[in-house]
């Protein structure tokens, strides 16, 4: 160790922002163009989807043919670095509880994979405990940031329609593609039981919107992160802009271990250690933004004690980790038999479904509170692993060309049950919002570091009867669905209460929010209403962390209007010589 | 004019739609011929280091015995073999993958293994041979008793658990190759414009379109 040192760095930062998916990526673009110096630190490596490609490629290209690792949980095509598991970067869980820790490591992070469902939460979504008397109201309402939700769907872009539902409110749509054909037939099904069937509202560009960009090409591989940048991931569409202003250092492969503070109770910068060198070096800025996602960021926030905070950075209030919480989730799916034998043709289309479903019950009338939406799938996808796998519980059942057989076979027989069955699947997936209770929380683990030996955090999470009635729910809704549609159900039908009626573990929907919330007092929150800590006026947190509550709205689009509203702050207070 | 350039094409917006699937069909034989000569490990596909680590250490040594190899090929042949429309399951490289993706998935190793020597030992049993060694009618009558599994003697339900798994990890790694491809008639995965269902299709299934998502979609003119 005799060498082993700290590198500070002389250069002196406007912002220091630390992860650079949509929070951080937004948060540099924003004060990038303002004409702020910015160091974006990312714990993984650079990408740019035009050059780190896996789209447009075949199965065969896959020695694996598009099966999951641990290092591509969503499969080997699938754009996204790491996931649920990081090598050298454990998590712990306290007895009897549960917690998935999904973490992207690559500059853009989860933003180059992610569902692209690009929804803006509605009036109601910010003050649910008004309504219910669960959880809290946000300190802001749909008002404050309906200006910032705007601006977003101009810069990034977004399909949709606008159809005047007042908890789903309009938008600056680009024009949505038309449903497939298992979505017509789903709208059909869901319209016969009041379920209303919508066009998706996804941030891929069906129409040019800059000399940037692209327009989509239709692959159905956004998953892949497209080459021509025709869908929204924070790398190609906010920081490759971002450092084409000058204004940025981006600092690759730089894990965060600390913000640093001086005696006036200011951060000043934040300690990283490089993976590539496993040097200990330190940047200096008049502002430190974590964008790390909810959970790094609160841990970043624990891990930085000192004399003046001894829990951790920002947190006099105690609330940093607590009020963790995942959208729930639960899925079914079937077969149409209508959809057997299938004329061919590539309906490929945008990269997800085309059509969806808000939330349209009243809670009055239901045993839990809060809502879902559906998402749904189907159709000729590209065969990967797995294909078909399973084909002897389904060709026993329905006859092949008229023709009854016994369950499973071989042979030429074979192949043409399986050209038999393609393209006849139809799935759906219920995702909702969960209560944010304090019980809750992640925590630093006082026994556990990772490889860079920081300190890790500890889950402590559990699923209500909230969660799990919702759950129940959204199954009764799916077989009803699909019973309508003379579908057949194949998966996901056979749960109960046993297993929370299929209630995905927390953490698996990938939209943690929560544990740095924002609110009007300080006792009870960690930021105030512009994404700045109450206690340390200079440090800011504009990812998942600071949200009250999240709705049954994919967080994403939200993650962005409220990081483009913090900076816009800050650009604002700096000017005023206040930070 | 290559996949890169047709998409650079897209980029900028000087090239009808026409033209660029034009484009795309001459240029994939040449393509897909280059890609298959190509390291999987890196360079074809976008990899971070520690996959191609990860990749260079499952493929440094074998997984299934040469005798083993061989059953898993005329199995897999059983399975799927040729037939009018398209070749059989070693004509798509089946074994390959198969010996790949159980050195990858582990937990198939033991089924695989397990279940090829379970199979030679009913037929050393039966005919005093191993599976590879039978006739091709004791073959079929063997995999007969285990490829239909509400039909299977309980005794043999080891042997049609086994079957099973290999049906579908034959069915995975043909439809997964190019010859898979093209007989499952997936028509995707090339810069196209989608324009909603054929109209034929529409008429079969009696749908059709609304006004309004008539009028609110993307809709491009041939």
């Amino acid at each position: 160790m005799g060498d082993f040192q700290i590198k500070k760095q002389s250069k002196k930062y406007d912002a220091i922002i630390v992860g650079s998916g949509a929070g951080g990526g937004m948060a540099a673009y924003t004060l990038a163009n303002a004409g702020l110096k910015v160091c974006l630190i990312e714990a993984g490596p650079m990408f740019d989807p035009q050059k780190n490609v896996t789209q447009l490629k075949n199965p065969w290209d896959s020695p694996r043919r598009g099966a999951s690792t641990r290092f591509r949980p969503f499969g080997d095509f699938d754009a996204c670095y790491w996931g649920w598991e990081v090598d050298g970067e454990p998590y712990t869980h306290a007895p009897g509880t549960e917690w998935d820790w999904f973490r992207a490591r690559m500059i853009g992070g989860r933003t180059n994979h992610w569902g692209r469902i690009s929804l803006r939460f509605g009036p109601r979504d910010f003050k649910r405990r008004s309504i219910d008397g669960l959880g809290d109201d946000w300190p802001i309402g749909y008002e404050d940031v309906k200006p910032y939700y705007d601006k977003v769907d101009q810069l990034i872009g977004v399909f949709g329609t606008n159809e005047g539902l007042e908890n789903d409110p309009d938008g600056h749509f680009l024009p949505p593609p038309k449903p497939r054909l298992h979505e017509l037939m789903i709208k059909k099904a869901g319209t016969a039981s009041g379920i209303p069937v919508i066009p998706s509202r996804l941030s891929i560009l069906t129409k040019k919107i800059n000399n940037e960009r692209g327009q989509c090409f239709f692959c159905s591989q956004c998953g892949r992160s497209c080459q021509v940048y025709a869908d929204f991931s924070s790398s190609s569409v906010l920081v490759k802009p971002a450092i084409a202003t000058g204004n940025v250092d981006v600092v690759v492969n730089a894990m965060a271990r600390e913000v640093l503070t001086n005696n006036d109770g200011l951060a000043t910068g934040v300690s990283y250690v490089d993976k590539t060198d496993m040097n200990e070096y330190q940047v200096y800025g008049r502002t430190v933004i974590l964008a790390a996602s909810a959970c790094e960021s609160a841990r970043l926030l624990l891990n930085s004690k000192s004399q003046r905070f001894p829990n951790g950075l920002a947190n006099s209030s105690n609330v940093v980790g607590k009020y963790l919480h995942d959208s729930t989730g639960a899925d079914m799916g079937g077969v149409i038999p209508a959809l057997f034998d299938r004329k061919r043709y590539n309906e490929d289309g945008v990269g997800g479904m085309h059509v969806y479903t808000p939330w349209w019950l009243d809670n009055k009338k239901l045993d839990f509170p809060r809502g879902y939406h559906i998402e749904y799938g189907g159709g000729f996808g590209m065969p990967l692993y797995g294909f078909s796998w399973g084909i002897e519980n389904l060709n026993g059942k329905h006859a092949v060309k008229g023709q009854a057989k016994p369950a499973g076979g071989y042979g030429k027989s074979l192949k043409e049950d399986y050209r038999y069955f393609y393209g006849a699947h139809v799935g759906m997936a219920g995702r909702g919002e969960a209560i944010a209770f304090e019980s809750n929380y992640c925590e630093i683990d006082p026994d556990v570091v990772d490889q860079f030996g920081i300190p890790v955090l500890r889950f402590n999470v559990k699923w209500s009867d909230h969660e799990i009635k919702q759950a129940k729910h959204m199954k009764e809704t799916f077989a009803e669905i699909l019973h309508n549609m003379g579908a057949i159900s194949v998966w996901g039908n056979d749960d109960g209460p046993e297993n929370n009626y299929g209630l995905h573990t927390p953490g698996k929907i990938i939209h943690e929010a929560g544990t740095v919330r924002m609110g009007s007092d300080p006792k009870k929150s960690a930021l105030n209403k512009f994404s700045q800590a109450h206690d340390v006026k200079n440090l800011f947190c504009v990812d998942g962390g600071q949200f009250v509550s999240q709705a049954d709205k994919n967080i994403t689009w939200t993650i962005l209007a409220l990081s483009m509203r913090a900076s816009e702050y800050i650009i604002d207070e700096m000017k005023k010589q206040n930070l | 004019m290559d996949r890169r350039k047709s998409l650079k094409a897209l980029m900028v917006g000087t090239v009808s739609a026409g033209a660029l699937l034009e484009a795309c069909k001459t240029s994939d034989k040449k393509g897909a011929e280059a890609k298959a000569a190509a390291d999987l490990s890196a360079g074809n596909l976008d990899r971070m280091k520690e996959e191609v680590a990860h990749y260079k250490q499952i493929t440094a040594n074998k997984f299934f015995t040469e005798h083993e190899m061989a059953t898993i090929t005329i199995l897999g042949d059983i399975i799927i073999p040729r037939d009018e429309i398209s070749g059989s399951a070693s004509d798509a490289k089946v074994p390959d993958f198969i010996e790949f993706i159980v050195k990858e998935k582990e937990e198939h190793q033991v089924p695989m293994r397990g279940g090829l020597r379970w199979l030679d030992l009913q037929c050393l049993n039966r005919y005093e041979k191993t599976f590879r060694e039978c006739s091709q009618q004791q073959q079929i009558a063997m995999v007969d008793e285990i490829a239909y599994p509400e039909k299977a003697k309980p005794e043999l339900k080891a042997g049609v658990a086994f079957f099973s798994l290999m049906r579908n990890l034959t069915a995975s790694g043909f439809y997964t190759s190019e010859i898979g491809v093209k007989d499952i008639g997936y028509m995707g995965n090339k810069p196209n414009q989608w324009n909603g269902v054929p109209d034929d299709v529409l008429k079969q299934y009696n749908l059709a379109y609304t006004e309004k998502e008539l009028k609110e979609c993307i809709s491009f003119t041939a």
